[in-house]
């Protein structure tokens, strides 16, 4: 079968006063229909990754690649207009923080509706209804009050479970969710990842999924990549990541705090040891 | 001897009841964690203390003295807190020098450049990040900046709000020994809200669980670490931490 997203050589570049500060450093990968992890610190270039995919790297960041193709659509040379009925009709992607990225000024069920809308045109009646099943497949259990609620009205969680049915209404292939927990309780985070998955696995869609928390892309994802400083240090398969080689991906997993912790000290990443430059 | 006590402790923004009969012992040098989901109402409590939600009724005593309802210098000198954003607790605009000063100025302290240098060293930060702006530090050192304007004043208590929900595991590690270090160093009493288990599991001796305005379980973190919890809500927190854990 035919990869969904093919991706060799991609460099991102942000022109600095001290010259140019590559973000992402020649990254390659293929994805099928399976779900990708992308794990690393701030700054590693994780989120670039997710964002150039969508070409929604901005001016004056600079995004060079060999190869860059989606379902066979060479992304590259797509124009801005061209790149639109792909963006949430055929790769979306959920924000960290559902307070910033819904509209405040628009229904719960305006926004998802429109989401719908901007990519084909459907009787006002069949609209009104997938946006009740999308919000019930997303375990919302009164869709008819919560779409017609503000954003300001529901709690975190509930935010996070509307941008995801508003992500996936059109139906994508691949869904990109950079950090779609990480304002979340722990609680919920686990209730909205299994939506995520559950959704996933039905449709049989592409995920990406970025995260700075190893267990969580561990224990939600087939395969992994370890990003560190816009390159990839190791990837492997989720299951193996404690066996993991790489002296970064170890002492990532060695600086979380476990339920039944006895050190009394944690052990911290030694940055210089195989920073390169 | 006990540092912090709340006794009967009813929370209100408004008409909304926050907080049900809280009542809480903390011991001088202990260090205690209040653990529950959004809206448990544990933020609410260190806000109470703190004095950012003056509407409540009960007894807030710190070292026998019982607060008032209003701004209390004699309290802030003894008790601390430090924010769960350092993107957002930082003024944008103030030097970390200025940001660590204001409060020796607030409260008449002179020898104001020794202390700052003081405090920085004991935190971790390097003499020239003083004159920075907080755009011009990483997460950590915010969060380290933050934590250094809390000890300014040499407090007894420090109140943590999830402390370091918004750094990454690797800068989380760093500043969870940190204040494990500043504990000893300074024989600090902490009361800290978070919603990760493991992290109380390491810093704390204590946990309180919150849920829905009410302590529902008091319980000692060698407890937590043999999975021991009692109650059944408690025990739920437990095992959605120890499923994302492997």
């Amino acid at each position: 079968m035919k990869p969904l997203l093919e991706i060799e050589n991609l460099r991102v570049t942000f022109p600095t006063p001290r010259g140019d500060l590559e973000v992402v450093r020649g990254l390659s990968f293929t994805l099928g229909r399976e779900r990708l992890g992308i794990v690393g610190e701030s700054g590693s270039g994780k989120s670039m990754t997710g964002r150039s995919i969508l070409k929604l790297v901005r001016a004056p960041g600079k995004v060079t690649a060999d190869k860059l193709t989606f379902d066979g659509i060479d992304l590259l040379t797509r124009s801005e207009r061209q790149m639109r009925p792909i963006r949430g009709a055929r790769i979306s992607m959920v924000m960290q923080d559902p307070k910033f990225s819904l509209n405040p000024v628009m229904t719960i069920g305006e926004q998802i509706a429109e989401a719908l809308l901007t990519h084909q045109r459907l009787p006002r009646r069949e609209v009104n209804n997938r946006v009740l099943t999308m919000l019930e497949s997303v375990r919302i259990a009164d869709p008819e009050r919560v779409a017609k609620l503000y954003p300001h009205e529901v709690s975190g969680g509930m935010g996070q479970r509307v941008m995801i049915a508003m992500m996936l209404i059109p139906e994508p292939d691949l869904l990109i969710a950079d950090e779609p927990t990480s304002a979340l309780d722990v609680s919920v985070q686990a209730q909205v990842l299994d939506i995520i998955d559950e959704l996933v696995k039905r449709k049989g869609m592409g995920l990406i999924f970025i995260s700075h928390d190893l267990n969580l892309v561990s224990s939600y994802c087939d395969r992994i990549l370890v990003m560190n400083t816009g390159e990839v240090v190791e990837e492997c398969q989720a299951g193996e990541l404690m066996n993991a080689k790489h002296p970064y991906t170890r002492g990532l997993i060695a600086s979380i705090p476990r339920l039944d912790e006895t050190r009394t000290e944690l052990p911290v990443l030694d940055r210089s040891a195989w920073a390169k430059k | 001897m006990t540092a912090l006590s709340l006794k009967n402790l009813d929370i209100f923004y408004g008409e909304a009841h926050i907080t049900h009969d809280v009542n809480l012992e903390i011991a001088d040098g202990e260090s205690f964690a209040l653990v529950g989901e959004s809206g448990s109402g544990k933020s609410t409590v260190l806000k109470a203390i703190a004095g950012l939600a003056p509407e409540w009724s009960g007894e807030i005593n710190v070292f026998g003295k019982p607060r008032s309802h209003g701004i209390d210098r004699a309290f802030s000198r003894q008790c601390q807190m430090v924010f769960q954003d350092p993107y957002g607790s930082l003024h944008p605009r103030k030097t970390v020098d200025a940001t660590l000063g204001e409060a020796l100025t607030i409260h008449g302290i002179g020898d104001r450049s020794a202390r700052i240098e003081e405090v920085m060293s004991s935190v971790g930060l390097d003499r020239k990040f003083r004159f920075r702006f907080p755009h011009q530090l990483s997460g950590g050192q915010r969060q380290r900046v933050a934590i250094a304007r809390a000890l300014m004043l040499k407090p007894k208590v420090l109140l943590l709000d999830e402390p370091t929900s918004a750094l990454d595991v690797s800068v989380q590690a760093e500043i969870l020994n940190l204040l494990k270090r500043l504990r000893q160093e300074q024989n600090l009493t902490f009361l800290m809200v978070t919603h990760n288990l493991p992290v109380v599991s390491f810093l704390c001796d204590r946990l309180a669980v919150m849920r829905q305005g009410r302590i529902v379980e008091v319980a000692d973190v060698a407890d937590l670490k043999r999975g021991d919890l009692k109650d059944p809500y408690s025990r739920e927190l437990m095992q959605i931490s120890a499923a994302h854990a492997n």
